[in-house]
């Protein structure tokens, strides 16, 4: 009886002993290390002036402002990659999975080299390449490449015309309105079609309604929009630049392109094993009792099929997240470059700042992990 | 006769006259295609823009509609069609692939080969208007080994060959050591490999020259980061995996947090802690190398993620296992050491393959703190004085050098992935 | 009675030796960075990653520049020997955690003196090798020739974590300008995004920016600016808390700049020793007990100023003959209308 309880216990408390005198050792070393050269330990840099300013960013931010709102700038730039990232891969992953399972053989091939291409090549070195060698190579503005007169393409950055909006708000609350309407438009379908077997066109009705809502609010309510174009303006004898329009710059650019070509890989990989896991007897049975096609695809493969490629994906968007912190390696201004780099080389406090940064990470993943286990649990197939 | 031809559709009847139409509307579009963007001679010039733009489309699809004949007895014709032509929406695409193709290829072609320059030993020697393989040539050794004296650099060298031979030996010893597997490349190999790496290429002893950390470099640092931190992860992933999966709480909750943090950090800040902070952790005085500081945040990173990995292995074994071991009355490390981890970790090989190319996929991050691997070089190369303008050229080198690289280990690791599971 | 004289005796010798070695000792007991420097038999120094005129390696490895030879000082001074030094290259992110964890002792690295580094990251500024300022370059053909004429809208390239980044920051808001920041980390990737054009403007250290120029494809192309917008006060530093070595660092760049002031140069210094004046004579040790204080030998300022030259010697040879800077601009003597004017070595 005892030997078992000790057998039970003891490397319990070896375990939490070690641990804790690991984190002991760290921090009694840092406090004396700290007292040594004269730093403290504290937040409070948080509410000081940064008083250095930030090359791009979505909310207002100046030099002025404190290193907490440049935390909060870095922060905003990092989402703002990885949603576009996540954007543009989910569509290129799709694409490219359901190409890899295509009967046409060039399509077939060419998609398999595009995932096994892009996918044994390190992401930092895609990333090098399209900031150094190919953004970099774009003309000057003077010679920039021009997308019919509304859009420039040059070294530094992309300009594209700007959405002017008066009355933006009730725009907004439209768009919202519409889309609960559709939602509730879909549950009156269903609930009609399972009581009385009577189909009603959803589809059409929703896509009528997401129309004409928001085009109502520019008749009657008032909203307009117009363009601002990017012109070429001229600063000095040689030197050029776009005035207006809103300008990406090439360090956003190759940031999201490499983090869309590298990820999609891993996306249409996903996509392919959820379609093909999808057993062909499912297929063949719906067929038999007289789906179409589309039908097939829609209410028996891809809900069967979503279970499967869901979970992997969400965790490599998870993973475009943190490798969009490579942003530091070119002059994307992220969490990591504005925070963890500029904000700690001026203010010298290492242990607060990469402390923060990697709890940020943290909870960012562990939120979505915990999403993704709470949807796992609910569409998983109960098995007896 | 002519309407004959054009309103009746292709069948096994008129094989011959629609199939040769067919080929040569085809042969005129890729023709088109082709000499369009190599030679810039535009055979349709005579028609607007528009249409000249699109005519090979339509031409292509044309034929590619006449040449679609079900079972016609020709096997050539049967693949063909079966493969690329199956329907209009197909061909369409296959054409819209081809033209791609054609387009592009050639002048990739050109700039890769045709061409590049691969002779001389300065920039000037680069005439041509492809790549300066001259870049590549003069900088490949500092590309290979870094800063590491040429003279030396057999050690670097001899080290790998002994690790290759000692994981190789693996594979053929018989099968009475077979059940000592586990235990040696849990404690034998980072054994090895630690002597290897401070005996051998580091230095200092039995008259080998001292060659510091900060030296090492190149493709060399990157095959040492990656087998050392391998090597090392590899038995803390599998100490972590049986922790997640016992039934002591401290031991369990430990594992899981400890799992949880380093998979949900990026790399990069993981990196940066070990630069900037773990310094601050160690006694007043104590100085780690920058090196050790780097493999070892890599190693702890890794071990997280070969963790889960073989705590899948764990997980798929069936009770009955577990059951067998200990009515045969094996202690908790027997049964594992010689009845779970052997038959879990065959089933996860696959998955320890793939780990181990994300970790040479990620070593380039060290660059962050101060250690020039293969990229880092390509940098320093491409930033001298002497050779401004050679980015292109040097990434388009180490992405080639990559890809070589995790192409075969991943291919090996499906091949791998076949014959096991066909074992069972 | 003879037994007793002898244990007295070996108690006495016993006594005076210990005495004696522990004030030699003391000075190395106090400091934990002389005592490491003088058993690894090198100088642990701090560079940049390849600066002409400052700290430089060329293609055998052999670093030479202004920052470089204070750190020889160093090692002429405590080991005897200017060449046994190890230079690690940093970069501005690392700089001073390499200095903080240990990992060099002394950073010499072009790097400004300021109050918030001075005080709040743990380390101290042991004196000023360079004066410089702040400037911007362009290009010649921009047509622009005055920081005057910049206009809104201007991209600007520069260094990561720097004081440029602030100054940089200052300046523009004090002219109402808007400007687009581009910051890397390492120097040699702002200069190339400021060679293709992604940045009209490069800024930094005027010294820097004379000293990268020298690296551009076309150097005559590229002009800096005039207009100084800063005071950068460029010296080595040290970490907070060893005042033995803080001082040996300090004391052996005021060598430096004192040999030239009273005309010693490494090639007259041994005659030096019979001169007439007493300040000349202590600096090359032919009198007093400088070098104890600091816990250092006699010879201590004739190694420097012998092996590594005066700091005349040091600038003509690493920042005027190479064509980076041909003149001494405000980096002269006081008693030629310069700022260097040192305490005296007495």
């Amino acid at each position: 009886m005892n030997s078992k309880k000790i057998k039970n216990y003891l490397p319990q408390i070896l375990t939490l002993l070690t641990i804790i005198l690991i984190f002991g050792f760290f921090t009694f070393n840092a406090q004396i290390n700290m007292d040594n050269r004269g730093i403290d330990f504290g937040f409070g840099f948080l509410k000081q002036e940064a008083s250095f300013d930030i090359q791009f960013s979505l909310i207002e931010y100046s030099g002025t402002d404190t290193y907490f709102r440049a935390y909060l700038v870095g922060l905003i730039n990092t989402l703002l990659v990885s949603v576009i990232g996540i954007f543009f891969c989910t569509i290129i992953g799709v694409i490219v999975g359901i190409a890899r399972l295509s009967p046409n053989y060039l399509v077939e091939k060419l998609a398999t080299i595009w995932v096994e291409f892009f996918r044994n090549i390190p992401l930092l070195l895609q990333l090098f390449f399209w900031y150094y060698a190919a953004l970099r190579a774009l003309p000057l503005p003077k010679d920039a490449v021009n997308f019919f007169d509304i859009s420039y393409l040059s070294v530094k950055g992309w300009y594209i015309p700007k959405f002017v909006w008066t009355n933006f708000s009730i725009f907004f609350y439209s768009v919202i309105v519409a889309a609960i309407s559709i939602f509730f438009i879909y549950r009156f379908a269903k609930k009609q079609r399972e009581e009385t077997g009577k189909y009603v066109p959803a589809f059409l009705l929703s896509f009528l309604t997401i129309i004409i809502v928001p085009a109502l609010t520019f008749l009657i309510a008032g909203v307009s929009l117009s363009f601002e174009y990017p012109v070429l303006s001229q600063m000095t004898k040689t030197i050029f630049n776009f005035k207006g329009g809103v300008g990406i710059p090439p360090e956003l650019m190759a940031l999201a392109l490499a983090l869309s070509l590298y990820t999609s890989t891993f996306i249409a990989e996903n996509v392919r094993a959820g379609i093909m896991g999808v057993g062909k007897g499912q297929k063949e049975a719906a067929a038999s009792i007289g789906l179409t096609t589309g039908q097939i695809l829609k209410l028996v493969v891809m809900p069967q099929a979503l279970r499967i490629i869901i979970p992997p994906t969400t965790n490599q968007y998870l993973n475009l997240t943190k490798n969009s912190s490579l942003a530091a390696a070119i002059a994307y201004p992220d969490l990591v470059l504005v925070f963890a780099g500029t904000a700690m080389m001026q203010t010298g406090r290492a242990i607060e700042i990469i402390s923060i940064t990697m709890l940020t990470y943290l909870t960012i993943s562990l939120s979505i992990s915990a999403l993704m286990n709470w949807y796992n649990k609910k569409v998983a197939i109960k098995e007896k | 006769m002519i309407n004959n031809l054009i309103f009746k559709k292709p069948n096994v009847n008129n094989l011959k006259q629609y199939v040769s139409i067919g080929l040569l509307f085809l042969t005129f579009s890729f023709l088109d295609v082709f000499l369009n963007s190599l030679f810039k001679i535009n055979l349709t010039s005579a028609l607007p823009g528009f249409i000249s733009f699109f005519l090979p489309l339509i031409i292509g699809f044309i034929g590619f509609y006449l040449i679609r004949i079900e079972h016609t007895g020709n096997v050539f014709l049967d693949t063909a069609n079966k493969k690329i032509n199956l329907t209009p929406f197909n061909s369409v695409l296959t054409l819209l692939s081809i033209f791609v193709l054609v387009k592009y290829i050639p002048l990739l072609l050109n700039w890769l080969i045709f061409e590049a320059n691969i002779s001389g030993t300065t920039k000037e020697d680069c005439t041509g208007n492809g790549a300066c393989w001259v870049f590549i040539k003069v900088w490949i050794k500092r590309f290979m080994y870094g800063m590491y004296p040429n003279a030396e650099q057999w050690r670097i060298n001899t080290a790998f060959l002994i690790l290759f031979v000692t994981v190789g030996s693996a594979f053929f010893i018989p099968e009475k050591y077979k059940k000592y597997l586990i235990s040696f490349s849990i404690l034998g190999l980072p054994l090895i490999a630690f002597i290897l790496i401070y005996f051998l290429i580091s230095g200092g002893f039995f008259g080998l020259e001292w060659v510091e950390t900060g030296a090492w470099g190149g493709l060399s640092l990157t095959f040492i980061v990656s087998f050392f931190a391998l090597i090392f992860c590899f038995p803390i992933g599998v100490f972590l995996a049986l922790g997640r999966r016992s039934d002591l709480p401290a031991i369990k909750y430990s594992s899981i947090g400890f799992i949880e943090f380093w998979r949900g950090v990026p790399l990069i800040t993981v990196l940066f802690m070990s630069a900037v902070m773990f310094p601050m952790f160690l006694p007043d005085g104590v100085y780690m190398d920058k090196l050790i500081r780097a493999i070892i945040a890599i190693t702890l990173f890794e071990a997280a993620y070969m963790a889960e990995v073989v705590r899948g292995g764990l997980q798929a074994l069936p009770r009955g296992q577990y059951d067998a071991a200990k009515s045969l009355g094996l202690g908790y490390w027997r049964m594992n050491f010689l009845v779970i981890l052997p038959q879990a970790l065959k089933l996860v090989i696959p998955g320890i393959a793939n780990t181990f190319l994300a970790l040479v996929k990620d070593t380039p991050l060290i660059y962050v703190v101060g250690l020039l691997e293969l990229v880092g070089m390509i940098g320093l190369g491409k930033t001298n004085p002497k050779w401004l303008g050679m980015a292109t050229e040097g990434y388009v080198f180490a992405g080639v050098v990559f890809w070589v690289i995790c192409f075969s280990m991943s291919r090996y690791s499906q091949k791998l992935e076949k014959e096991l599971s066909t074992e069972r | 009675m003879i037994k007793s004289l002898k244990s007295f005796t070996y108690l006495l010798v016993s006594v005076a030796l210990l005495i004696g070695l522990q004030s030699e000792a003391f000075a190395a007991k106090k400091s934990k960075t002389l005592k490491n420097t003088i058993k690894k038999d090198f100088v642990r120094c701090g560079v940049s990653q390849g600066l002409p005129g400052f700290s430089n390696a060329d293609a055998a490895g052999n670093w030479s520049g202004v920052d470089v030879d204070v750190c020889r000082a160093v090692a002429a001074a405590v080991l005897g020997d200017s060449g046994k030094v190890k230079f690690t290259p940093l970069s501005a992110k690392e700089r001073f955690t390499a200095l903080t964890s240990g990992e060099i002792d002394i950073l010499s690295r072009n790097t400004t003196w300021t109050l918030s580094r001075d005080a709040d990251i743990g380390l101290t500024f042991v004196g000023v090798n360079f004066y410089d300022g702040q400037g911007f370059m362009v290009r010649k053909d921009s047509g622009i020739t005055s920081v005057n004429q910049f206009k809104n809208g201007i991209s600007a390239c520069t260094n990561i974590g720097t004081t440029t980044e602030l100054n940089m920051r200052d300046f523009f808001n004090s002219k109402k300008i808007t400007y687009e920041p581009v910051a890397f980390e390492k120097a040699d990737e702002v200069v190339a995004a400021y060679d293709s054009g992604r940045c009209d403007t490069y800024t930094t250290d005027k010294s820097g920016l004379a000293a990268q120029r020298t690296k551009m494809k076309n150097p005559d192309e590229h002009i800096v600016l005039p207009e100084t917008i800063s005071k950068e006060p460029l010296g080595p530093v040290v970490r907070q808390g060893d005042s033995v070595w803080e001082d040996i660092v300090r004391w052996s760049l005021n060598v430096m700049i004192e040999a030239e002031e009273y005309g010693i140069t490494s090639a007259n210094a041994d005659s030096m020793k019979t001169s007439e004046n007493p300040q000349i004579k202590r600096l090359v040790g032919a009198e007093g007990e400088l070098g104890a204080a600091l816990g250092l030998g006699n010879d201590w300022s004739i190694n420097i100023i012998k092996q590594v030259g005066n700091y005349g010697e040091s600038y003509k040879r690493n920042i005027s003959d190479t064509g980076i800077l041909p003149n001494r601009g405000p980096n002269q003597l006081w008693t030629k209308g310069g700022l260097l004017y040192v305490p005296p070595a007495r």
